[in-house]
């Protein structure tokens, strides 16, 4: 019989996807746009928090958003019709965008013309955490009816992001959503996290947010 | 879900490795997945047989570690396990500070393979 030998791999399983997100941010600094990966949970409010932030940032910038749905295109129509270059990315069953679909979705983007893009990821808190896109910055959504309790089933996703914006505010007096709870929780899984409570609904928190966004493209050094 | 996925990509390291060291058949697979990053190794297993049915991979077991989450202090440069948690802050083991960098436990790893 054969001795068995036992060979050292160390091999990156998701080295091949990362080759692919630094050739995205490659391809993303000849046009010096800034991209940003924005996930949530299904019906957060990613759709109306790039409407809003388009609003507060269309003087300023050029915004562009690649809709990464599993299987439609009703996010990519509401965009096109507030007037927002947008380009669907159906990823077909599968759970989130990856550096391969987004480089490979690139050339359907008038990159030359935009500042931000920003990448509307599949709902879901599991699995684009794991995954860079070729995004500069990962921010996530988290929806006041969804309670404070998330940062404790999804830790990797609080530890992955810059930035949470807790939207649904106006929610706020109907529950039991505990905002400091929701704090201490974020800041224990993620010291640097940066937290806007905001709504889309009544406009609160929006201002505070896009300011900071805008900040973070001019300091990427993108432009 | 996408184990499918990362099953793919494990068994693809995997051939590669065995080409390269020119073995005939592998037995077992050790995977090192960090504490905080998400793999079910049951899927892993059932979607590695079914796609390396007729390779030389067919039939390996395969297994995973878990490296917990490891820190070291800024402060005082102790390096301690952790448990991170929502419940409570990472303070460092040693000194009690909170200027902490994580340096293990996120680990996503194709380690090593027995193979004849």
């Amino acid at each position: 019989m054969k001795k068995v030998k036992l060979i050292q791999i160390g091999e990156d399983i998701e080295a091949d996807n990362r080759a692919e997100a630094v050739r995205v941010r490659g391809i993303l600094a000849d046009s010096s746009t800034y991209m940003m990966n924005l996930m949530s949970s299904p019906g957060a409010g990613k759709t109306s928090l790039i409407l809003k932030t388009v609003e507060e940032l269309k003087r300023t910038l050029r915004i562009a958003v690649v809709e990464a749905d599993m299987d439609s295109q009703v996010d990519a129509d509401k965009l096109s019709a507030a007037g927002v270059p947008a380009v669907q990315l159906r990823t077909g069953g599968f759970c989130h965008a990856d550096a391969h679909m987004i480089r490979r979705t690139l050339p359907a983007l008038e990159l030359d013309r935009t500042d931000l893009l920003i990448l509307e990821n599949v709902g879901n808190l599991i699995c684009p955490a794991q995954t860079d896109t070729g995004a500069h910055i990962n921010v996530m959504i988290l929806s006041v009816p969804e309670g404070d309790d998330k940062p404790l089933k999804y830790p990797l996703m609080f530890r992955r992001c810059e930035a949470l914006v807790v939207n649904k505010t106006d929610y706020l007096e109907m529950g039991d959503f505990d905002m400091e709870e929701l704090r201490r929780r974020v800041v224990n899984l993620n010291p640097d996290m940066q937290i806007f409570e905001v709504s889309c609904k009544t406009g609160r928190g929006l201002a505070d947010w896009s300011d900071w966004l805008l900040g973070k493209i001019g300091a990427g050094g993108a432009r | 879900m996408h184990e499918l996925a990362v099953t793919h990509e494990i068994l693809e390291i995997v051939l590669r490795y065995a080409r390269r060291n020119r073995v005939s058949r592998v037995h077992r697979i050790t995977l090192e997945i960090g504490e905080l990053s998400d793999l079910e190794q049951p899927w892993i297993q059932r979607y590695f047989d079914a796609i390396s049915r007729g390779s030389l991979a067919e039939g390996a077991v395969i297994e995973v570690e878990t490296p917990p989450c490891r820190f070291r202090c800024d402060a005082c440069s102790k390096e301690f396990v952790m448990r991170l948690s929502a419940d409570e802050p990472v303070l460092c083991a040693g000194c009690g500070s909170k200027e902490v960098r994580m340096i293990s436990g996120a680990e996503y790893k194709v380690k090593s393979m027995e193979a004849t």
